[in-house]
């Protein structure tokens, strides 16, 4: 019977590390210091759970087996307290989850998703827009705009100013930095930087409707060149993104990969703006457009009461 | 035009969705229409209303829940299925035989129904059955305030199930989170019958959290101080507390949502005002306490399986008790565990991250309190026992994971990916259904006469610990391989196939361990007569509901017990001294009322009237609850007494009557 059970375990792992091997493994092959160590908390804090485990299936195993019925070893049936040994399993696990707790509070603000990276190098701003059903990607200061794909240079970090224009999603990159939540009229940030070339895929974990399986994006780092070359080719399509196309772009939809040269630089601004309170009126397939003479806000006073920055302590 | 006022948003096109959705429609009204007429056929309609729909007595209405809740459990399970094969074959080209909307209905209807009409109604109904046995009391604090609830709840299941028939159901994730669930985004009555279902039903669970929470404090037996109650009940308490203080949060923000959707309000639109981040707050401030309210129970039950079957007194009960209640307190105070992603900062992460890893501390003492409770016992490896073991061994897995979760930074990787969904599958599944399955098997005997099969139990525990290995594990490594939840299709580059095959696989292992349990049922039932109960006390118990006979008599005790220790019933048998009085006294029952009927069947009436904007409906049946409800305030006579003389006698026959 141990035997079936042991060959049984043996033929389930064998198939799973089969099905598994060679397999992209995003959360483990990471390629962006953030990523990699939020990859090696999640090792460390096994680790530490295991610390726990181990003994307890030790210990439930050794006792099933020795005081089963009929094996008559010693029975004590009125023994059910004792202060030294219940200290000792109160204090275990107090003082691991206490070294978790030290290790949770730091992390929690050095991988703070808002917290820029340190760098030599001014980092690269794009602004994110989650839309039913694709990723808009804006350029502010390069001028370009693009859908499902964006680039960026290798080493340098880059800032993502998120929103959504669309159900909430999350934007989630698992190479280079775990994810944040996309909602409409609210701007959040995920600071990234990819320490190696390459293309890295990221989709939205948040059900947002129909097309919610296909919301899938491509980070691209690139070299210098190859970055300055990418941004060249968006604003030769011939494309370009203002309020208008926006419109289009946002009916609900799965779309494939676009560019664009960004006419419209404070086109992140009015799509927040749309959702603050009495200015438009929402309708299903997506906004209205926003009164053009609407002042763009500057970065600052956009973010006043949507920012999620300003809710710490909440 | 007055038809179409009358008629509200109703539409025949609601009727056809397509053949895939056809066989759920043909599935339940079938199956609703085959019930019927067996009942017909054996002319048992009037044997239905007397013995059981219109009972007060809690053991009876905890089977109605368990039945209940056995059905839903094989829809949710058949919607698991669904997903398992979608998930199997949709990969690359192949979109699978479900389309994205269905498939999202699909997983929004298995998290609704696992948790509010399957967890929710095999917890109520197990508490129904054994903690006024365990009390030592007659009956709850309100028996007709109880059958209200399994009637509101009762009301939920059949709207949750009309959705199958005529509309659709949400396709917004088990929470609903706005503003996918506002009008906006979703225009249908989906959401709508997603909200009336847990809206009525969920006030059925307030109901109840009241109801036991005055039976604990009020109605122990003589002698039964706090520290001498069973530790089931102790963890009844607790989740009581989480109920009343809880569940009236989800009825509020349940209201909130609703009056968006009907009549244009802006409380969680992402426009005009409204907030939709405010209902992911709500919505887990009830949330994660509804793990706990879940779980609990079933630490309790746990606690007296494991010392009974150890044939040793629970280690630690004081620890245990001091466990219980830290994490009934702590739970209050996780919830944006769920929702680090949002933002909020390193601050709040960290709290909430802290306070969520500091539950393992009191659950981890809970674990060491059973090993040790095991440890020079000599332990009957029964079937309630094998669900035991099996919870330990699995449980553990779900706890550790549980921690890395906890820490804001490793849940910004694995947030709402497979990961997550094998995590939470690890605790319902390994905590609350094993405890539950564990928890029937052993008070079986108390409430039938007789016990349950125990090969076949075994058979039924090893599929599901296998099952759930086979299924879950594939999905932990799905997370890591950045799956996310909620996918009806994915590429077939990431090399997922072949995983979610395996899971599918185990999902049918799982589903054998079902099979065998319904056989154990029809099997026992076969063999009633062998299996029978003669003594009332199959497992050597220590706790009061064993003392009597089996089945318990519908009055539970003839004289009520009076205790001065803990495990009351086992010093007895060791001491050779009596729990009873010698003298009986009279005592009062309440009658049968179809009250309970009739509320839940007004209530069923209301959600669907407001699901279709049947405004006249709604207000007929409003009026009618309002008018049965005061109505029973002219009834003088709802009891009946049972003399002093009687109770000797109905003693004296009480666990003869063959079943």
């Amino acid at each position: 019977m141990t035997l079936l059970w042991l060959l049984g375990s043996v033929l389930v792992i064998g198939v799973l590390v089969w099905l598994s091997w060679g397999h992209p493994f995003p959360l483990i092959q990471t390629r962006g210091d953030i990523a990699n160590r939020q990859r090696d908390l999640l090792f460390f804090a096994t680790l530490l759970a295991l610390l726990v485990l181990l003994p307890v299936y030790f210990l439930i195993f050794t006792f099933a087996w020795r005081y089963r019925a009929g094996h008559r070893k010693e029975y004590k049936p009125e023994w059910a307290s004792h202060k030294g040994y219940e200290a000792l399993w109160w204090g275990i696990p107090i003082a691991i989850i206490s070294v978790l707790a030290v290790v949770t509070w730091v992390t929690s603000h050095s991988l703070d998703p808002f917290k820029p990276i340190a760098s030599q190098q001014k980092p690269l701003h794009i602004q994110v827009v989650a839309l039913q059903w694709k990723w808009l990607f804006l350029y502010p200061e390069q001028h370009v705009a693009s859908v499902n794909e964006f680039a960026f240079p290798v080493d340098r970090p880059v800032e993502l100013t998120i929103t959504s224009d669309a159900p909430m999603n999350s934007f989630w990159l698992p190479q280079l930095a775990g994810q944040i939540y996309a909602m409409s009229g609210m701007s959040t940030q995920l600071h990234i930087q990819a320490n190696a070339r390459g293309d890295y895929k990221g989709v939205s974990s948040n059900i947002s409707g129909k097309g919610f399986a296909d919301m899938r994006f491509t980070a691209r780092a690139m070299s210098r060149p190859e970055y300055g070359a990418w941004l060249l080719h968006a604003v030769d399509t011939g494309n370009r993104m203002d309020m208008t196309a926006y419109e289009k772009l946002a009916q609900p939809g799965v779309s494939k990969t676009m560019f664009f040269g960004l006419d419209d630089t404070g086109l992140y601004d009015r799509v927040i703006l749309k959702y603050m309170a009495g200015s438009t009126e929402h309708t299903q397939n997506g906004m209205k457009p926003t009164d053009a003479d609407q002042p763009s806000p500057t970065k600052s006073s956009a973010d006043e009461g949507m920012d999620m920055t300003h809710m710490e302590g909440m | 035009m007055m038809l179409a006022n009358l008629l509200g948003q109703m539409e025949w096109s609601y009727f056809w969705h397509g053949w895939v959705q056809f066989g759920g429609q043909a599935g339940t009204v079938g199956g609703a229409l085959l019930v019927a007429a067996l009942l017909t056929y054996f002319k048992k309609w009037t044997w239905l209303w007397r013995e059981w729909l219109t009972t007060q007595d809690a053991k009876k209405i905890g089977v109605m829940y368990i039945v209940v809740a056995t059905v839903m459990l094989l829809r949710g399970f058949g919607d698991a299925v669904m997903m398992k094969l979608q998930q199997a074959i949709a990969s690359g080209h192949s979109s699978g035989f479900l389309d994205s909307e269905h498939f999202q209905q699909i997983f929004t209807a298995h998290g609704t129904i696992m948790i509010f009409f399957v967890a929710m109604g095999l917890m109520f109904g197990l508490i129904n059955l054994v903690l006024p046995l365990m009390l030592g009391t007659r009956d709850v604090a309100f028996p007709t305030l109880n059958s209200i609830s399994f009637y509101l709840y009762l009301a939920g299941v059949v709207l949750v199930n009309l959705s199958l028939v005529y509309g659709e159901f949400g396709a917004v994730g088990w929470l609903a989170y706005p503003p996918l669930s506002e009008l906006a985004y979703s225009p249908g009555p989906g959401v709508d019958y997603w909200l009336w279902s847990i809206q009525i039903a969920g006030i059925g669970s307030t109901l109840s959290g009241i109801n036991f929470l005055v039976t604990i404090l009020k109605l122990r037996c003589k002698g039964m101080t706090f520290m001498k109650m069973p530790i089931f009940a102790w963890s009844v308490l607790g989740t009581m507390m989480l109920v009343v203080v809880v569940f009236p949060i989800l009825t509020a923000t349940l209201f909130m949502l609703s009056l968006d959707r009907a009549m244009g309000m802006h409380f969680f639109t992402a426009d005009l005002g409204g907030n939709a981040m405010m209902y992911i707050n709500l919505i887990w401030a009830w949330g994660h306490p509804e793990v706990y309210i879940l779980v609990l129970p079933a630490f309790g039950m746990y606690s007296e399986i494991v010392a009974t079957l150890s044939r040793k007194r629970l280690f630690g009960y004081t620890s245990m008790v001091w466990a219980l209640m830290a994490i009934t307190v702590l739970s209050f105070l996780v919830w944006a565990h769920h929702f680090f992603t949002m933002g909020a900062g390193g601050n709040v992460n960290a709290f909430f991250g802290i306070m969520t890893m500091v539950i393992a501390i009191p659950t981890g003492v809970k674990v060491f309190n059973w090993l040790f409770t095991m440890y020079k016992g000599r332990i009957e490896f029964m079937t309630p026992m094998w669900w035991f073991m099996a919870f330990v061994t699995t449980f553990l897995i779900g706890g550790a994971t549980g921690v890395l979760l906890a820490v804001p930074a490793i849940d910004f990787q694995v947030h709402n990916s497979l990961f997550l969904v094998a995590h939470f599958h690890n605790t319902i599944i390994s905590g609350v259904v094993f405890g539950y399955l564990g928890g029937i098997a052993y008070w079986f005997p108390k409430i039938f006469g007789f016990r349950l099969h125990e090969r076949l139990g075994k058979a039924a525990v090893t599929c599901w610990v296998v099952g759930f290995l086979v299924t879950f594990i594939p999905i932990y490594i799905l997370g890591f391989m950045g799956a996310t939840r909620r996918l009806d299709h994915y590429d077939p580059s990431l090399g997922w196939q072949g995983l979610f095959i395996v899971s599918g696989i185990g999902t049918m292992i799982i589903g054998l361990g079902v099979v065998f349990q319904l056989l154990q049922i029809g099997v026992s039932i076969w063999k009633r007569h062998e299996l029978r109960d003669q003594t009332g006390d199959p497992w050597d118990g220590r706790t009061l509901e064993w003392s009597v006979p089996s089945p318990a008599p519908h009055y539970n005790f003839a004289r009520l017990p009076v205790v001065t220790t803990r495990d009351p019933f086992w010093e007895a048998k060791q001491q050779g001294t009596s729990l009873y009085p010698s003298e009986y006294t009279a005592f009062e029952l309440p009658k049968n009322t179809g009250l309970g009927v009739l509320v839940g069947g007004f209530a069923c009436v209301f959600g669907f009237a407001v699901i279709w904007h049947l405004w006249w409906l709604a207000a007929v049946a409003v009026a009618g609850v309002v008018f049965v409800l005061v109505r029973r305030t002219f009834d003088d006579v709802v009891e009946y007494e049972v003399s002093a003389a009687e109770a000797k006698r109905l003693d004296a026959h009480a666990g003869k009557a063959v079943v």
